[in-house]
């Protein structure tokens, strides 16, 4: 059977130059960059090269990337670090309600430890409005948080609007950019924003490679005290294969992109288009044109998602849905809720991202396989057969 | 992928008595959309007994097995069998639930439970009256959401 992976922003393969790059300092490169001995220098190097390709890749300045494990980390350190280094400055912070949840969750921390909360609404596409952010402003603002796509339903949000609006009011400005870096062109220095979160598994690199991108004028405290490891920021000695991983992946992607991003919004596109022409009851979510080149997300009316998905999974295709069932708080979606999709559209949602191994002949086998399965669940669909009877009742 | 038993990925991937019957004798519904799972029962009754029994189901995995499963373990009852068959049963039939699909998608009892006593208030029978003919409803019928 054919095994099609859908879900890359879940995980996705290593690319082979990658994986190449990270094996050595599993092995015969094994010394701790901070060694006064010389087992250190081979990996000390080939850290501070993997710091200078992750920053060219946003056009940042290499003593500006502080490593994590995760981009959840990131925007941690960022928030928690920024705050305590800002508490005098006030008590207030912006965000969006489709923010990635490593953000939302402490943010309701810091709620209850007292400190103010804006989240800004979005639209039926998910875009924050750069007014709505200047509106909110107080002087007792202290930081903007807002992601610059969204992983879900593949929003691009204004970034440069939105920097631009908080910039004009001395507020710091962090930005999740996981799902968008390495997929869009982000430039960390014109865009202005201080702190900038991305994820090395999200562009071909190993999972737990991630960076803060802390711009030279911004202050912030480490959340993880100890050694003077990423200048004091993070403690503790380095994961140097994985950062490596990181490194080679950066470069790739810097090498790469603007072919990348043509490449996977033309499959995207036929993806889309397949879909939309064959299957019945579809409903694209997001931003029709302002979106992530890798990702699409559609509701499919009167069906649920993890039925769909487990069908799907059945067939070989791999998906990941925004629906209650597939999440483990049973809770469907906060972002297809905060863009105002109905409960049954939210429970029907299916979200698709592309990878590197994703080609257009696999495109007429996804779409018969969703259409068939979608066919079958609707047959069985109590909703369905309301929508049924009330055609008949008005024709 | 949750951690489905073979029985319930049996019954998901060939779900039993799909459909709505035409006329049921009894018709249940649980469920909404906004916890994700609905599930409508219909039955037709014949000496007593549930002679056929359709259900339609929006849901997931779990909710459209369990569906299935009541639909097979409900067909041929005396309606006080069938009143009896519970949530907790209907797990232990389909060799477990994830724990956390227990309450949500577990209802098929639930709009079973529904279908009769909708069928015994067309005969002119109230629940409180099925109570002192069949003696107490299993205690997860309580548990019928609104």
């Amino acid at each position: 059977m054919k095994k099609i992976n859908l879900d890359n922003a879940a995980a996705s393969p290593l690319e082979p130059a990658v994986l190449e790059a990270m094996l050595p300092f599993f092995t015969e490169h094994f010394g701790n960059p901070s060694s006064g001995h010389e087992l250190g220098n081979v990996p000390r190097k080939a850290l501070e090269e993997a710091r200078a390709s992750v920053a060219r890749l946003i056009n940042a300045e290499p003593r500006e990337i502080i490593f994590t494990a995760s981009a959840s980390e990131a925007n941690n350190l960022a928030i928690k670090g920024l705050i305590a280094a800002n508490r005098v400055k006030g008590n207030h912070i912006i965000s969006s309600v489709v923010e990635h949840f490593s953000v939302l969750n402490q943010l309701k921390t810091l709620e209850k430890e007292g400190f103010a909360v804006t989240l800004l609404p979005v639209d039926q596409y998910g875009l924050v409005n750069p007014e709505q952010l200047d509106q909110a402003i107080t002087d007792k603002t202290i930081l903007v948080s807002i992601q610059a796509a969204n992983p879900e339903i593949g929003t691009i949000q204004p970034l440069d609007d939105l920097v631009k609006v908080a910039e004009s009011k001395g507020v710091p400005f962090h930005t999740d950019a996981a799902a968008a870096v390495g997929w869009t062109h982000l430039d960390a220095k014109k865009t202005g924003v201080a702190l900038l979160s991305l994820a090395g598994d999200q562009f071909g690199g190993p999972k737990g490679s991630a960076a803060l991108y802390v711009s030279k004028k911004t202050r912030i405290r480490p959340l993880i005290e100890g050694g003077i490891q990423e200048r004091g920021l993070r403690a503790g000695t380095e994961n140097v294969p994985i950062l490596v991983g990181l490194g080679m992946a950066a470069k790739l992607a810097a090498e790469t992109l603007a072919e990348r991003v043509k490449k996977s919004s033309i499959l995207r596109d036929q993806l889309k288009e397949s879909l939309i022409n064959n299957v019945p009851y579809l409903h694209l979510n997001g931003h029709p044109e302002q979106r992530l080149p890798h990702n699409l997300n559609f509701s499919v009316e009167f069906v649920e998602g993890e039925a769909l998905l487990l069908r799907l999974n059945m067939a070989g295709i791999y998906v990941s849905s925004g629906s209650s069932c597939t999440s483990q708080a049973l809770k469907s979606s906060h972002v297809l809720s905060a863009i105002g999709l109905p409960p049954e559209l939210a429970q029907g949602s299916l979200l698709f991202t592309l990878g590197r191994q994703n080609s257009a002949d696999e495109i007429p086998y996804i779409t018969d396989q969703l259409n068939s399965v979608a066919d079958l669940l609707r047959k069985m669909s109590p909703l369905y057969h309301q929508y049924l009877k009330e055609v008949q009742n008005n024709a | 992928m949750p951690d489905y038993s073979d029985k319930v990925m049996d019954h998901f991937s060939n779900p039993r008595n799909i459909g709505e019957i035409n006329e049921p004798d009894g018709l249940g519904e649980v469920g909404n959309p906004v916890c994700g799972d609905m599930m409508k029962f219909t039955i037709k009754v014949k000496d007593n007994r549930i002679e056929d029994v359709k259900y339609l189901t929006f849901g997931c995995g779990a909710a459209i097995a369990v569906s299935s499963m009541v639909s097979e373990m409900a067909k041929g009852k005396t309606l006080e069998e069938a009143l009896k068959i519970s949530n907790k049963q209907v797990a232990e039939e389909l060799g477990g639930l994830p724990g956390n699909k227990m309450h949500c998608s577990n209802l098929g009892a639930d709009a079973l439970h529904k279908a009769i006593e909708d069928y015994m208030e067309k005969q002119g029978v109230k629940a409180e009256s099925a109570l002192s003919i069949f003696g107490p409803f299993p205690a997860d019928l309580g548990e019928v959401i609104s």
